[in-house]
């Protein structure tokens, strides 16, 4: 079986619309020495790294060669890992599965974005040049179709997807990280911003974002006299699915993907009733709905329940399973780094140095990757070794 | 454990200057013949690993293009975006964690579609480098006047290693069978960038290539080859080349140096019999050699005169013709380690040579061989 692996660091760059100030190298060397010093380690310390990001955004190839430095890949193993809006947290896993192995006792995950540089909707739809290119229309318009089916399959309501995104913007306040902070928003705020592709209203969907994020990976043994407080990798799971959009019947309501990944998840790390067993989720939600389809896919609720779920503030900071604390991705998405902040808030929150945002005795916490049309990782952290 | 991990199945698509298949279908020919190869059905593989550059594709997410084909779909599937040889290393660690039994893992590229020095061009630091025109082609050429100056290595010399190249790679059916040429077609060929010629590059050329890795091959039954992994290592030099001594490639020193304790081989002259590299120029065969402690570079005027690179003609090198001969960008390091476990298993045709026992392939990316990865392997 594998060698226990546990995050001992994390490091993260402000978010924002345009990190004018920094590169990209820079980016990815401040989220680095921010983790390193956050583990209490030197660059030398470092014996891998694994690099998450879309190259194509930018208009980029091979960036690792560029911004690997900025990693302390320097004469070191550098694997850069590029699966759409998945690129991070399977950049996460892809770390994981290196110290795991046993060939490297210390590995820092790197992801980042600098949307600012380049035209990501355009680089969006660069889909099938034969069957899909023609209809391509970014990740709004695909959203909207499938939010649809949503609504009308499984009652959901704009005024419920609404009150997703009051709750990440203004969970978002107390991430001093978090691109979108909004103490005021209101439901109503929401409901009268500019619709973008029915029913999808420019406030349910995310922002593009420039930053990076780092989290860094030890051995058991390393991780025991490291850290104080480590957040163990209990589970791990990936599912890929059709690459036609067309392919994927109702998609947001069944997400087949994400259902099978979590059920692996669960059964690696002995979960039975997931909403009572975490004590916090980060969940990538490009869009105020798909956390609420997420809901019901991740099993925190029974079938069309979801609403509910956050009509009774179930996941509000508070609630009985906060979801996103960090304001998650509807506050800030550097893709190549989203799914990493993923598990680094995941880890944060075990590691209880979430000061403002932290919940209190989180004990076991999910970090969810979410990327082309139904793409789905999933990874569980615990203070536990067990 | 480490030495548990084998190559249980191998598959290529023929290369070719450009074909008129789709990434899918090219990647579709790769991953059956690798399965037919493995004695596997798709549903025995547990987790897919993949190597493609989107811009090479003109895709976003490129692995989208093939997830069906490769049978990722409701399956674990991860893409590293650089050399396959990269890919295959990350695959070999998961093997490693005793999580799953049969890895594919695969690599495509259609080099046709795309302006290989336009996109080379984006990989540079776009503030002080990229626009100075920098691309693999211009850093070549520098790290080649480098291992000029260095080594006293000759255009001549460089000529003589594409003579040999495409001389192996016309036994070699997947090569793009381009003619064979002499030292003085080589040196008469339009130079491209001082004192790189346009036949001193590797062919721009579009296929793929699929393997399977096992961690059960006890399973796989007594018709099994495995060819067993034994020492892998790979990485990244500094970006800048001022940063670099280019005739020095420190990445590939310490790659080979990390390969060779895993594997125990402490004299490789000696040890490794047969080696498929990734020279995308002429130069680079040499080089790569000098940096793997294969061949000694000053030496090699004498070598080459009597028809071999290394001393004594051992090991032997790209007798596949290697990536003078054709293969495309990011398939080519995984091409290399097909290439070597079908010559370790005795069924590389007309390519094949007599007992080879321990082999190297070795992949890179980047300009000038900023990243590299080598791996040693025997029957």
């Amino acid at each position: 079986m594998p060698r226990r692996v546990a995050i001992i660091g994390t490091g993260q760059t402000k978010y924002s619309k345009e990190r004018n100030d920094v590169n990209q190298m820079e980016l990815v060397y401040k989220a680095t020495t921010k983790a390193l010093d956050d583990a209490e380690l030197k660059v030398s310390d470092l014996d891998a790294i694994v690099l998450g990001n879309m190259e194509l955004f930018e208009g980029r190839a091979l960036p690792e060669m560029w911004c690997g430095e900025g990693a302390g890949g320097y004469l070191k193993s550098v694997t850069k890992i590029a699966t759409g809006g998945t690129s991070g947290s399977s950049a996460a896993i892809a770390g994981f599965y290196q110290v795991a192995s046993g060939v490297f006792d210390i590995v820092v995950v790197v992801g980042w974005e600098k949307h600012s540089e380049g035209h990501t909707q355009t680089a969006m739809a660069m889909v099938d040049p034969l069957w899909d290119r023609h209809v391509a229309s970014g990740a709004v318009g695909n959203f909207a179709l499938s939010i649809s089916q949503l609504m009308a399959g499984r009652g959901i309501t704009e005024e419920q997807a609404a009150k997703v995104t009051v709750k990440a913007r203004r969970n978002a306040c107390r991430n001093p990280y978090a691109h979108l902070q909004m103490p005021d928003i209101t439901v109503e705020e929401v409901l009268s911003s500019r619709m973008l592709a029915h029913p999808v209203r420019l406030l349910d969907m995310c922002p593009q974002s420039d930053g990076a994020c780092a989290i860094i990976y030890a051995s058991e043994e390393r991780a025991r006299t490291a850290c104080r407080r480590p957040a163990w990798v209990k589970a791990v799971a990936t599912r890929h699915e059709q690459p036609y959009l067309g392919d994927i019947e109702n998609r947001l309501i069944i997400m087949r993907t994400l259902r099978a990944a979590a059920k692996e998840a669960y059964r690696q790390a002995g979960i039975s009733q997931p909403l009572r067993d975490l004590n916090v989720a980060e969940i990538y939600e490009p869009v105020s709905y798909a956390e609420l389809a997420w809901y019901e896919a991740l099993g925190f609720c029974d079938e069309g329940e979801a609403g509910k779920l956050i009509d009774e503030g179930i996941t509000e900071m508070g609630g009985q399973l906060p979801v996103n604390p960090s304001g998650g991705v509807l506050c800030s998405n550097p893709v190549g780094a989203s799914g990493v902040i993923r598990v680094a808030e995941a880890a944060i929150q075990i590691m209880g140095k979430g000061e403002e945002r932290q919940v209190p005795g989180v004990k076991t916490a999910l970090a969810h990757g979410y990327g082309v049309y139904a793409w789905a990782d999933v990874m569980i952290l615990s203070s536990e070794l067990g | 454990m480490k030495d548990g991990i084998a190559i249980i199945g191998v598959g290529q698509t023929e290369f070719k200057e450009q074909t008129s298949e789709t990434i899918t279908e090219i990647v579709y020919q790769a991953v059956q013949r690798a399965l037919r190869d493995a004695r596997l059905s798709i549903g025995d593989i547990d987790h897919v690993v993949t190597a493609s550059v989107d811009l090479w594709d003109g895709l976003v997410a490129s692995n989208i293009a093939i997830t069906e084909v490769v049978g990722a779909v409701m399956k674990p599937e991860v893409r590293v975006a650089s050399d396959g040889l990269l890919a295959c290393y990350h695959a070999y660690m998961m093997l490693l964690t005793g999580l799953y039994n049969n890895i594919l893992v695969v690599a495509h590229c259609k080099g046709s579609m795309g302006n290989h020095y336009t996109f080379s061009n984006w990989s540079f630091d776009p503030i002080y480098q990229q626009k100075l025109g920098l691309d693999f082609l211009s850093a070549a050429a520098l790290q080649a006047n480098w291992c000029m100056r260095r080594y006293g290595i000759t255009p001549e010399q460089c000529a003589q290693v594409v003579v040999m190249s495409r001389s192996n790679g016309e036994k070699n059916p997947r090569a793009l069978g381009s003619p064979k040429v002499t030292v003085d077609d080589v040196l008469q060929s339009p130079l491209l960038a001082y004192p790189i010629k346009s036949l001193d590059v590797a062919p721009t050329c579009d296929g793929a290539c699929a393997m399977v890795l096992s961690s059960s091959v006890e399973k796989a039954g007594p018709s099994a080859k495995p060819v067993w992994i034994k020492g892998v290592g790979a990485c990244l030099d500094a970006h800048y080349l001022g940063d670099r001594d280019l005739s020095r490639p420190e990445s590939l020193i310490s790659s080979g140096k990390k390969a060779y304790k895993m594997a125990g081989i402490r004299y490789p002259k000696k040890e490794i019999d047969l080696v498929e590299l990734s020279e995308f120029f002429s130069y680079q065969e040499l080089l790569w050699l000098e940096g793997l402690g294969l061949c000694d570079s000053s030496k090699v005027s004498e070598t080459l005169h009597h028809g071999v690179i290394c001393e004594d003609g051992k090991p032997s090198v790209n007798p596949s013709g290697g990536v003078l001969s054709g293969a495309p960008y990011i398939v080519a390091g995984l091409s290399r380690l097909a290439e070597v476990a079908l010559q370790l298993r005795g069924e590389a045709g007309n390519c094949q040579v007599s007992e080879a026992k321990t082999a190297l392939a070795h992949g890179t990316a980047g300009p000038a061989g900023q990243d590299h990865c080598v791996f040693i392997v025997s029957a």
